[in-house]
């Protein structure tokens, strides 16, 4: 065991991973944190603590990682290279394994000049770092665990004991590139990926065969991404503005549909939306199940964490298993 | 070559509000080129501040000229006379921040102030359009990727790219804007070397870019005496 994990342990036992994604308040409210994690306990094996999601400031992923953990969630942490340098980011990790987080998710992060994507005012005059890449921080990880080394080459004592992941767009521009930058990731040392949400399951199935013949399926737990969506509008902005994200027309169609079957009731309407959203989310959960080489999934639900129990019992993916640990 | 772009007048003005005898120099090298801070711009920012002195009723009196490199000391030398000889109060570069720069050295109790935005080393991809194509980072990697350089041109400077934020071409920060990556990979399809973008490339050693401090290049055969001090430029 790298890690002991939960993660860890129950992708080594074969069993169907489940991550969930809690995203940080943007104050530092632990009880907005805690509450999310009473809600979502027991729903998945880790729990993914975003880092300054969408270039804007949030509270930090390694406090509401350890916040979680009070409440007995495991967390993964997730790391950006736009907010840290290499000094930084080796400090933080460090840190974070002191603290008992044993998962980490290697990204580069959103660009700050995103701001939520004009939604909120964010920081785009900021500087970023991005003194390594994602890739990079991947090997940095892997290093700090496995050697014993800090990126510079001085020795760590007590080596950081983390499962080390890493992000993958598998629709993402150019395409024919992505199972090659899959490749660098897993010899990066990435022990598991978390996809971008992923709607085309067609095209995602296709990229997934590429990749179970170059084996990496085998060297990686491959954990497909489900955004859940809550409306047609929002499908609307992932297909037109979230790079690597399309949505066939199909379930467009259906949300349209589901749309305008309350009339002009816009609460009925709304509701009817969100009902078409999770039964959308629970088919994509079972598509992507039946891909050969998908070890998990990933499922974000963008402040509506409270629809993600029902959509995981739904799916059969409830209880989750237990393995038990080395202690 | 360095790319600038003219500073608003009024932003210019706001400099050498205090002044009464002002010079505007231009740089006959890449300002001229960029159509920033040449000849021709030399006299339009002079006629714009007389013009908007003038209708503030303020007597300043203007001077002109411009030199084929500001940040060589033999071109540079002609400016220092005549401010001396014509008791010149203020100085506006337009030159690059180079210019700025070596101007400020060498008149020592005259104030050089900049009248361009310098922006980047760039190529003009088309009249009056130019497009950064180098980020001076002292350790050329573009062996690696095609000729075309991920840290200038990719919004995050990764060197094991593309993001996951490359769409159609473009970076996630702009539609206007290529994404670095995909000109990459563009270009070693083109050229069949696609295969090599699976190596991955380590984390890069910064100290030969900025975050070194300020860099030095000395010529062994032109200054050998610097060169015996030690080049500690990397």
């Amino acid at each position: 065991m790298k890690s002991d994990s939960n993660l860890e342990r129950i992708l080594e036992a074969g069993h169907f991973a489940v991550t969930v994604e809690i995203g940080p308040p943007m104050d530092c409210n632990a009880e907005e944190v805690l509450k999310k994690a009473r809600l979502l306990k027991g729903v998945a094996d880790a729990f993914n603590i975003t880092d300054n999601q969408t270039a804007v400031v949030r509270m930090s992923s390694i406090a509401a990682a350890v916040l979680i953990m009070r409440e007995g969630l495991e967390p993964v942490m997730q790391m950006t290279c736009r907010d840290r340098n290499r000094l930084a980011i080796q400090a933080d990790i460090l840190g974070a394994c002191a603290l008992g987080i044993r998962n980490c998710l290697c990204i580069a992060g959103d660009h700050q000049s995103f701001g939520a994507a004009g939604r909120l005012k964010g920081h785009p005059g900021a500087r970023n770092v991005y003194d390594v890449d994602s890739i990079q921080l991947v090997s940095i990880l892997k290093g700090m665990r496995d050697d014993g080394r800090q990126q510079g080459g001085d020795a760590i004592e007590t080596r950081p004991p983390l499962l080390v992941g890493a992000a993958w767009t598998p629709l993402g521009d150019p395409v024919e590139i992505r199972p090659l930058r899959l490749k660098k990731k897993v010899e990066a040392g990435a022990d598991f990926i978390q996809t971008q949400g992923v709607y085309d399951i067609a095209r995602f199935k296709e990229q997934m065969k590429i990749i179970c013949d170059m084996g990496l399926h085998e060297r990686t737990a491959i954990l497909a991404g489900i955004i859940v969506p809550r409306n047609l509008g929002m499908l609307k902005y992932m297909d037109s503005s979230v790079a690597g994200v399309n949505i066939p027309e199909e379930l467009m169609k259906r949300m349209a549909k589901a749309r305008d079957a309350a009339g002009k009731d816009k609460k009925q309407a709304s509701r009817n939306q969100a009902e078409e959203g999770i039964k959308i989310s629970v088919e994509l959960i079972e598509q992507a199940r039946d891909i050969p080489g998908v070890k998990g999934v990933h499922i974000q639900a963008i402040e509506w964490e409270h629809r993600v129990p029902e959509i995981l019992k739904k799916a059969g993916l409830l209880p989750r298993p237990v393995v038990p640990g080395k202690e | 070559m360095i790319v600038a772009e003219r500073k608003p007048l009024s932003e210019i003005r706001s400099f050498v509000e205090d002044f009464h005898r002002i010079l505007i120099v231009g740089c006959g090298t890449c300002a001229t080129v960029c159509l920033a801070g040449g000849e021709a711009e030399v006299k339009v920012v002079g006629s714009g501040l007389r013009i908007s002195f003038l209708q503030d009723e303020k007597e300043v009196e203007i001077l002109e000229d411009c030199v084929t490199r500001q940040c060589e000391p033999e071109f540079v030398e002609k400016i220092q006379q005549r401010v001396q000889d014509e008791s010149v109060e203020a100085v506006v570069s337009l030159g690059c921040g180079v210019g700025v720069n070596f101007l400020a050295e060498k008149l020592e109790t005259v104030p050089v102030f900049p009248g361009v935005n310098t922006k980047f080393f760039g190529a003009a991809v088309e009249p009056g359009v130019w497009i950064e194509m180098c980020a001076g980072c002292g350790n050329c990697i573009l062996h690696l990727t095609g000729g075309i350089c991920p840290i200038a041109r990719c919004s995050k400077s990764i060197l094991n790219g593309p993001c996951g934020g490359s769409q159609d071409g473009k970076c996630e920060i702009n539609p206007d804007v290529d994404c670095g990556w995909a000109l990459i990979v563009e270009r070693m399809k083109k050229l069949g070397t696609l295969d090599r973008l699976g190596e991955i490339i380590p984390p890069r050693d910064w100290s030969t870019s900025h975050h070194g401090g300020p860099r030095k290049v000395v010529h062994e055969e032109v200054a050998p005496l610097a060169a015996e001090k030690g080049d500690d430029s990397q």
